[in-house]
């Protein structure tokens, strides 16, 4: 992504910010749900584009919303954007732990691994009396700096702090794509061997990798806590991670910014279908991910690619 | 040619076995910098094992290699690498998917970071400096013209001028060529040695290469070492090496020709 496309993304969160007032309850719940969860996906963007793919993203999620949760229950803390920290630094912590592990498998390997870790979550939380079972329990509302909004405004402030925490992370792992770390993504999956010969070790450079996206995963899941005011065990669910790694492959690896709008086409196609046929609205979610990988198999990011290339070609041809 | 304090490479016993296999045994040679060193000998004798014990790609069951003085024997190949010594690969190591310009300008970043996970995390990949540095490697090994070309669209002459470049990106002070002109027509061999060659003469590289053509090896090599079974049996100038009767005998000879095939063309 280049200036221009920072330019675009920079504007673009201006506007989802300075809409809050004049948009619906509804919309504002939406999106923030949407703009948590794009965290995760761009966590997963991040191992995707090395060739990994993480069937158990819901982990770092779920600690995440857990942390929130928990500490908010137990310390009485309340502050959203201390919450919010912690989230995401427990879940980094617990990637950077499993990393060691998961950093020295691929492919099939490494989805199953992951799945079989946040399952192992999963079965813990379900069998704990004292953090609610399956039911989970209620996050209590946050403040934000002292202030303590209520409502609507509460809705708001939610909204608000997530663009905020989207910002600052695409910026970063717009950023991270630039350096040699990240950038070691397509050639660690074209050829491991040449990159050791090179001074580089790959094992590191993966669980970089894996630890970046458990932060993000964390964050997204912290977010998500507070937007629903409550947390359970099927955050940890292997279907949420699914959930995730099909807003990827809607997505496409292709830029920071198609992990945002595939998460807020994923979120409003999925209550628009609720809303519409209830008993039918996983075959739609179905037929848009078959559709996807039919005509878009590099995601919407790619549709961003060829309208700008189309542009450029117009403005080429018009100037001849 | 042993133990002197110019030797930029000092190889003492090595010995390599894979179970009852001895891959390679007895090894004990010292380069002096600067030298270029051709290595001969028919498939199996060793060549590929000692370039990769050298490198780090495989541990050395006995014996020690000491590089600039230091010792280097097991060490993880990327460690030897920053240390400098780098490696061109007999079919060549690139990534398929990237430009020729993306594929030298990555070896250029990590050429330019400690390798430390912050280090990493910190270096941009397109800096002013790799990105210079990548453009002049791609103009000594006369490869400008293909900068923007997706590498797995290129003839595969192409390839191991890239493969090397790549190696060569690093500022390395030893490079090791395993068969640098394998699969590559009669014709075109020795203009890629020629490139190859004078660029890394232009840098001062002390140079060992495995190579199959005795005219290849004759024309570039300042000192060329045999090997068969697993050890060296010849090291001397190109003239007293390829005119050995052991080493005519047993691997540039007329049995070698019908026996291995690709050995040569001497």
């Amino acid at each position: 992504m280049g200036g221009k496309g920072q330019l675009v993304g920079g504007l673009m969160f201006l506007i989802a910010a300075a809409s809050a007032p004049l948009l619906p309850d509804w919309v504002i719940s939406l999106a923030t749900i949407a703009f948590a969860n794009a965290l995760v996906v761009l966590g997963l963007v991040v191992l995707w584009r090395v060739g990994l793919v993480s069937f158990g993203q819901a982990l770092y999620y779920c600690i995440g919303a857990y942390t929130v949760a928990l500490t908010a229950r137990w310390t009485g803390f309340n502050d959203a954007f201390g919450l919010v920290l912690m989230g995401g630094l427990a879940a980094g912590l617990m990637a950077i732990l499993i990393g060691f592990l998961l950093a020295r498998y691929r492919e099939i390997f490494f989805a199953m691994l992951s799945l079989a870790l946040s399952m192992i979550l999963y079965g813990v939380l379900v069998k704990t009396e004292s953090l609610g079972s399956t039911d989970g329990f209620a996050v209590t509302t946050p403040t934000f700096l002292g202030f303590a909004p209520h409502a609507q405004a509460l809705g708001r402030a939610l909204y608000w702090l997530t663009l905020g925490v989207d910002a600052v992370a695409a910026v970063l792992i717009a950023g991270y794509f630039r350096s040699v770390s990240g950038s070691l993504a397509a050639p660690i999956r074209d050829n491991e061997i040449r990159v050791e010969f090179l001074g580089v070790s790959v094992t590191n450079i993966i669980h970089t990798k894996v630890a970046v996206a458990g932060v993000l995963g964390g964050f997204g899941g912290a977010l998500a806590a507070l937007a629903i005011g409550h947390v359970d065990p099927n955050m940890a669910y292997w279907t949420t991670s699914g959930g995730f790694v099909f807003v990827t492959i809607l997505a496409g690896a292709g830029s920071v910014a198609a992990a945002f709008v595939g998460s807020l086409v994923f979120e409003a196609v999925r209550s628009f279908a609720v809303d519409v046929m209830p008993g039918l609205w996983q075959m739609t979610l179905g037929s848009v991910l078959l559709l996807t990988i039919l005509f878009l198999p590099d995601g919407l990011g790619s549709l961003m690619v060829r309208l700008r290339r189309r542009g450029e070609t117009k403005a080429t041809r018009a100037g001849s | 040619m042993t133990g002197s304090v110019n030797d930029i490479l000092a190889v003492r016993d090595l010995k390599k076995t894979f179970g009852s296999l001895v891959a390679a045994r007895d090894i004990t040679v010292s380069v002096p910098v600067e030298q270029t060193v051709g290595v001969i000998g028919a498939n199996g004798a060793g060549k590929t094992t000692f370039v990769n014990m050298i490198t780090g790609h495989l541990t050395p069951s006995k014996g020690s290699i000491l590089f600039e003085g230091n010792d280097i024997t097991g060490k993880p190949s990327r460690e030897i690498t920053r240390l400098g010594i780098s490696r061109s690969f007999q079919v060549a190591q690139i990534f398929p998917t990237l430009t020729v310009f993306e594929n030298m300008c990555t070896a250029a970043a990590i050429a330019r970071t400690s390798g430390g996970v912050f280090a990493n995390l910190t270096t941009p990949v397109h800096s002013a400096a790799a990105t210079a540095e990548a453009d002049t490697t791609i103009e000594l090994f006369q490869i400008a013209r293909y900068r923007d070309m997706v590498a797995s669209q290129l003839p595969q002459g192409l390839r191991k001028l890239l493969d090397i470049g790549m190696a060569v990106v690093s500022w390395p002070r030893l490079l090791l060529l395993d068969e640098p002109t394998s699969g590559i027509s009669i014709e075109e061999k020795f203009d890629l040695m020629q490139v190859v060659m004078s660029a890394l003469k232009s840098r001062k590289i002390t140079v060992l290469f495995v190579e199959h053509d005795m005219e290849i090896v004759a024309r570039f090599a300042d000192r060329v070492l045999a090997f068969y079974d697993g050890t060296v049996i010849a090291d001397g100038t190109p003239t007293e090496t390829l005119n050995n009767p052991q080493v005519q005998e047993l691997i540039s000879g007329v049995k070698v020709k019908t026996a291995a095939g690709s050995a040569g063309h001497a």
